[in-house]
């Protein structure tokens, strides 16, 4: 059964109030077609959950998001996002701040639907003092305090692929996975927007990252990542992500 | 040979991972990845060093060069899983670091409304708490230096640190090895005053009687480091002499 859909089909499932979890990573593979067509619509108070790129700066800028979860919001080439900046210092959101494996046992643990995953890190440091509804457990075995990260659940996932069938099935063929699958699992519905639609995959499997069973709705978006990297697609834009930079700070 | 700043800082950050073995060096900014590979072509060859992106390489590889022969493969997720794994050292930056070693990477003032955003926490909680830390800052200041950090993102000694080992500078090298855990000067670099690291220090550093100088690279480690590793000089534009 085919799921290809349109961009405005997908971004029309997203609805006020939701949680949206973004694949990708910093400024690379952000399916920023998604997160255009999204900024378009009246959709507004998402809470945003990502390893933070332009993606959540271009849904600050636009007024859509109510919280970012994120451990770092950056532009990799360029360290500090500046739309995430301005609206953290104008206190126009609220933030949720993870560190990055945190973050990840969060994902995992709504992929595997277990409430929370138990995890060493954050102790000490201010990120449990400013997530207050973080809470701690101790080791039954023994008598570690541990951190228990919830499930991150996420309504609608938005995730980029290099490939793509119609079936849903994603590929991807740069160096890194990021966690896309992990986006993709913990979603209630995911949607995957493609470099190239394909009728049979090339390459190696361990290179198809999301199966079918997770996607509600795929679309092919030649240059669907924006500016960001899309190895071996293409490598960041530079110039587009300057004048991005140079745009915000006027 | 005359030798420069720089490649005294690089050589500073390369002795942090001394007698490390068979571990992964992490390392981000110039200096400390030279360091890095520096300290493997040298005299800690077990270490594993990476392309900057997710590749293991077979040989440690000049700054900025493509992979080459690799010999493992590490996406982001592995590196948060070896994180918790402890096979591990890495030397970060700070925008804020005190006496104990606690720093910050996260934002500017108060943290509901920050005065700056910086780039979050990233993995400064998990690596400090699980991993051997070290710091790499390029421009030793008051700014940086401070009596307290705006937000602990990455925990020092008395807030459960695994271990904050170095900390390097463009003006010299700074460890815990106090009885109560607190920055001590471990050695200027040659032509730095102490009294201009003091100065620069905005609380009070452990100065022991006598501080060294920092050591200049051996003719072997220059050779690699000039002719191997950096060839292009970046390590002179990060710390000018």
């Amino acid at each position: 059964m085919s799921k290809v859909i349109s961009v405005e089909e997908i971004v029309g499932n997203v609805e006020s109030g939701m949680t949206l979890g973004i694949g990708g990573w910093g400024s690379r593979r952000k399916p920023m077609a998604l997160v255009e067509a999204l900024c378009k619509t009246d959709v507004r108070d998402l809470t945003v959950v990502s390893y933070g790129g332009p993606d959540v700066g271009m849904l600050c800028a636009a007024g859509k998001v109510k919280r970012v979860v994120a451990p770092f919001v950056t532009l990799d080439s360029i360290a500090l996002e500046p739309y995430f900046r301005k609206a953290r210092q104008t206190g126009a959101i609220e933030f949720t701040e993870y560190d990055e494996g945190m973050f990840m046992f969060g994902l995992y643990a709504a992929a595997h639907r277990l409430p929370f995953l138990p995890t060493p890190v954050g102790i000490g440091s201010d990120v449990l003092k400013y997530a207050p509804q973080l809470k701690t457990v101790t080791d039954p075995y023994g008598d570690e305090e541990l951190v228990a990260v919830p499930a991150l659940k996420l309504d609608v996932a938005f995730v980029h692929m290099n490939r793509a069938d119609a079936r849903g099935n994603g590929q991807y063929l740069g160096m890194d996975p990021y966690m896309d699958d992990l986006f993709a699992k913990a979603a209630t519905r995911t949607y995957l927007s493609c470099e190239q639609l394909v009728e049979r995959f090339e390459g190696h499997p361990s290179t198809l990252l999301v199966s079918r069973m997770h996607t509600a709705g795929v679309v092919e978006v030649p240059g669907g990542a924006g500016f960001t990297e899309c190895l071996p697609d293409y490598p960041r834009d530079e110039a587009r992500q300057k004048s991005y930079v140079e745009e915000a700070g006027k | 040979m005359t030798v420069t700043r720089a490649e005294i800082c690089v050589t500073a950050c390369a002795d942090a991972w001394r007698g490390d073995g068979e571990i992964l060096a992490a390392a981000m900014g110039t200096c400390s990845v030279l360091g890095a590979r520096l300290a493997r072509s040298t005299f800690e060859p077990d270490l594993l060093t990476t392309d900057g992106g997710p590749l293991l390489t077979a040989e440690p590889i000049p700054f900025g060069a493509k992979a080459g022969d690799v010999e493992g493969w590490m996406p982001f997720r592995d590196h948060l899983w070896l994180v918790l794994n402890g096979r591990r050292h890495v030397m970060m930056g700070a925008s804020q670091i005190d006496a104990h070693g606690n720093t910050n990477i996260s934002c500017v003032g108060d943290w509901a409304q920050p005065k700056s955003q910086l780039l979050g926490s990233r993995g400064a909680p998990g690596n400090t708490r699980c991993n051997p830390t070290s710091y790499w800052i390029s421009r030793h200041s008051t700014r940086v230096f401070t009596e307290k950090v705006d937000m602990i993102s990455g925990v020092g000694w008395n807030n459960g640190a695994h271990e904050i080992r170095r900390v390097i500078t463009d003006l010299c090298v700074l460890d815990f090895e106090t009885e109560d855990r607190r920055m001590r000067l471990r050695s200027v670099h040659p032509g730095v005053a102490v009294e201009t690291v003091v100065e620069q220090t905005g609380f009070e550093l452990v100065i022991p009687d006598e501080v060294p100088e920092s050591r200049t690279p051996t003719d072997e480690e220059l050779k690699v480091l000039r002719e191997v590793l950096d060839p292009r000089g970046l390590r002179d534009r990060e710390v000018k002499s």
